[in-house]
């Protein structure tokens, strides 16, 4: 009961059930901390631009604290939980405060939530671990079950394939993407065929199981393909930047896009931006 | 570059191999998905709570053991405990020698594959002949099953037809029907010969003692009415609460293995024949088998002895359909096997400790386990493990973490390295001698470096609504 008056007072209350370890009472005020992730740091600027630009729009206060490196979870995922922590540990310090950490990916989002915690396990900082987990909100989740934004303005004309990444898998970050992609003017959402399997990036698996993760990219841009969209959109850029990767490599015409590079590219379509 | 094991075995496979695993599990899964959601408003409540009556079993053995034990015995049946799988082999033989028995016919049993029961007692001269259909092929070709419930889903119809053919079973015909008559005519006689039948036990009741035993066959019901002797060996989770849980897991069992509402046999038994009852072994006795099990029960991964071996998660697994089962080295491979398998090898876990490495850690097969197994955590669990105790075998290909952990927990360093990665623009890859670089541009090209481009952005713009700014946004 603690908790939930706690949270209260920071923002507002918010009930959602979920299969990951995610807490359902999570902070949900406009003023946040971006997370922007690694990938977007080193690689994919735009995306966490779109990020900012969306949030703003949404009327968010975006803070960006500078010390912020990576989550931890390249070294989670490769075995190293030693060098995980450290890096846990640092961005804990990082994200200080109590305002919701909005962050443009599943994975990296699953890793504050639910893989911390498991590394955390038998540490004595587990309950600030637990405390940032509890806060974290993947962008699309965030937008729609933390701000209670269902449907979205603008215009944008393509047909859109979108690739759940599978650390969202059992949470509400899917259907909410979906769903606010969906409501889009002009824009259409098309299934295509064994959409609930894995991209094969898998962090380090895509390196020390080469063949294996472009065999399995191999087939999801196989069946992308086969419904000839306009756009393959992830809330992922690690699966992105895989599956991309691969086209390019084997002369795919696939372009990727994060979906909310797609928000708010329908706002600026549209002169709301 | 030497890649993971699993990789290279999943790069040499064969096409028409790992057709026939691909088209085998999807369709396994398919079929799954459908009867789990065409007849369940909530099947994932289902998945929770089977979860939960086996763990409370796993968490319960010492006393659910007794009881198994006394119940049993009350019903008639000798009871044996087997720690190893030596012991349990051993415990076979000594019931055979003791009965002068020559023959037996064996079911499918997980746990005999685990004990490689049937090698053992071939050279113990006494003949052992796999009933069901799969390990049947699997035997005549000296083969390893690949899948805990469809063994030879790595093999197609025409490699079956020549096998038999290679065996003395009738001239090369691949029509399924006719194999499937020709083993049957062969395995008649096998059956009437036999002094002793062979079982597992999916499920053992600890309320009754009942055993219950699903077959889509009916060939270990054969193997109960021919023989006068049934042994059943059992490993020492397979225990049920009470009589009523079965009603939950059987349904879970069938749609989650097969996509069946229920197998084609389920048979409860509950001891020996009866003397009211015309047929039946008169002589039962079921074998309780640790080997391994009590150490994952003291690991901190013993919520993979929920597992009862459906095998949908070698079904769902994208791993496990490029790379086929043969690639786990193991008796139960897939994501269930990169658990069980290397914590089953005791002290040659280091060995088998790659096996957790094969995963996207994906999540599918928690999404489809019956009992709600938490894999992707266990095998995280377990690559933890792998690392500190230095398995080479995991070790493999896996870029080193020490240096990245040291610069992206301090800033300064951070920064420094994202506007020194433009390098990574301006040379060729090929010359950059990092293996992780090299495996990636292998396969696929790297975007461009916008290394701090983002920060600079953030940074330098105009204030969007400065009347919203807090001292922590100016800083």
């Amino acid at each position: 009961m603690f908790g939930i008056a706690l949270w209260s007072l920071t923002g507002r209350v918010v009930r959602i059930s979920v299969m990951l370890n995610h807490d359902p009472l999570r902070p949900s005020g406009k003023r946040v901390q971006l997370m922007a992730t690694c990938l977007c740091d080193a690689f994919y600027d735009d995306v966490a631009r779109a990020t900012v630009e969306v949030l703003e729009y949404l009327g968010c206060t975006v803070e960006f604290p500078e010390g912020q490196t990576c989550c931890g979870q390249p070294a989670f995922n490769g075995g190293d939980w030693v060098a995980s922590r450290k890096v846990v540990r640092h961005t804990v310090k990082t994200f200080a405060g109590d305002a919701p950490v909005v962050v443009p990916s599943g994975s990296c989002a699953a890793m504050m939530f639910h893989g911390a915690l498991l590394e955390f396990e038998k540490e004595n900082d587990l309950p600030e671990v637990e405390a940032l987990g509890r806060r974290t909100w993947e962008l699309g989740d965030y937008i729609f079950n933390g701000l209670g934004v269902k449907t979205w303005p603008g215009r944008y004309d393509a047909k859109i394939a979108f690739h759940r990444s599978c650390h969202s898998r059992g949470t509400n970050s899917g259907p909410a993407i979906v769903a606010l992609l969906g409501s889009i003017e002009g824009l259409t959402v098309i299934p295509f065929g064994e959409g609930e399997q894995c991209c094969g990036f898998g962090g380090t698996f895509s390196v020390a199981f080469p063949h294996v993760s472009a065999s399995m990219g191999d087939l999801k841009l196989d069946h992308i393909q086969a419904v000839n969209p306009d756009l393959l959109v992830s809330l992922d850029m690690s699966c992105m930047m895989h599956l991309a990767g691969l086209a390019e490599k084997e002369g795919r015409p696939i372009k990727t896009r994060h979906f909310a590079q797609v928000l708010r590219d329908s706002l600026k379509n549209a002169g709301l931006l | 570059m030497k890649f993971q094991q699993i990789d290279q075995f999943a790069a040499g496979l064969r096409k028409e191999t790992r057709a026939s695993v691909y088209d085998g599990s999807k369709k396994g899964y398919d079929a799954r998905t459908k009867t789990l959601f065409d007849h369940f408003e909530d099947p994932d409540r289902l998945r929770r709570v089977a979860g939960e009556i086996k763990q409370h079993v796993v968490e319960n053995l010492d006393t659910y053991l007794p009881q198994v034990e006394a119940k049993l015995r009350a019903n008639g049946v000798i009871v044996h405990w087997a720690a190893t799988a030596e012991a349990a082999n051993q415990a076979v033989l000594s019931i055979m020698r003791a009965r002068n028995a020559k023959k037996m016919v064996k079911a499918k049993t997980m746990v005999s594959e685990e004990t490689e029961l049937a090698h053992f007692l071939e050279k113990e001269g006494i003949e052992c002949v796999e009933t069901d259909l799969g390990e049947f092929i699997i035997q005549i070709d000296g083969d390893h099953p690949s899948h805990i419930v469809k063994p030879i889903i790595h093999k197609n119809r025409r490699e079956i037809a020549t096998s038999f053919e290679k065996h003395g079973l009738g001239a090369y015909n691949d029509d399924p029907q006719t194999i499937t008559r020709r083993a049957r005519a062969h395995l008649r006689n096998k059956y009437l010969e036999a002094d002793v039948g062979l079982t597992g036990a999916n499920f053992i009741s600890a309320e009754s003692g009942r055993l219950v035993l699903v077959t889509n066959e009916g060939n270990s019901r054969f193997c109960l009415a021919a023989t006068k002797c049934h042994i059943a060996m059992v490993g020492i989770e397979k225990i049920l609460p009470r009589d009523r849980d079965l009603a939950l897991l059987l349904n879970l069992l069938a749609r989650s293995g097969t996509g069946q509402q229920l197998t084609v046999y389920t048979e409860f038994i509950s001891g020996p024949k009866s003397p009211a009852q015309p047929d039946g072994p008169e002589e039962m006795h079921v074998i309780l088998v640790d080997n391994g099990r009590t150490d994952v029960l003291a690991s901190d991964c013993r919520d993979i002895l929920r597992c009862i071996r459906c095998g949908a998660c070698l079904n769902v697994c994208p791993v496990y359909r490029q790379a086929s089962g043969h690639a786990y080295r193991s008796v139960y491979p897939g994501p269930v096997g990169a658990v069980l398998s290397p914590l089953l090898a005791g002290k040659k876990f280091p060995e088998l400790a790659d096996l957790p490495k094969a995963s996207t850690l994906c999540g599918a097969c928690n999404e489809v386990c019956p009992v709600n197994i938490p894999i992707p955590d266990l095998l995280l669990r377990l690559r933890n493990k792998g690392k500190l105790e230095k398995s080479e075998a995991a070790a493999a290909a896996t870029p080193p973490m020490g240096g990245w952990a040291v610069m992206a927990s301090q800033p300064a360093a951070w920064k420094f390295a994202l506007i020194g990665g433009k390098i990574i623009d301006h040379l060729p890859h090929k010359f950059i001698p990092v293996p992780a670089l090299q495996a990636w541009t292998g396969k696929r090209t790297l975007p461009d470096w916008k290394g701090g481009e983002f920060r600079k952005w953030m940074k330098n713009r105009p204030r969007p609504n400065p009347a919203l700014d807090t001292p922590e946004n100016t800083r």
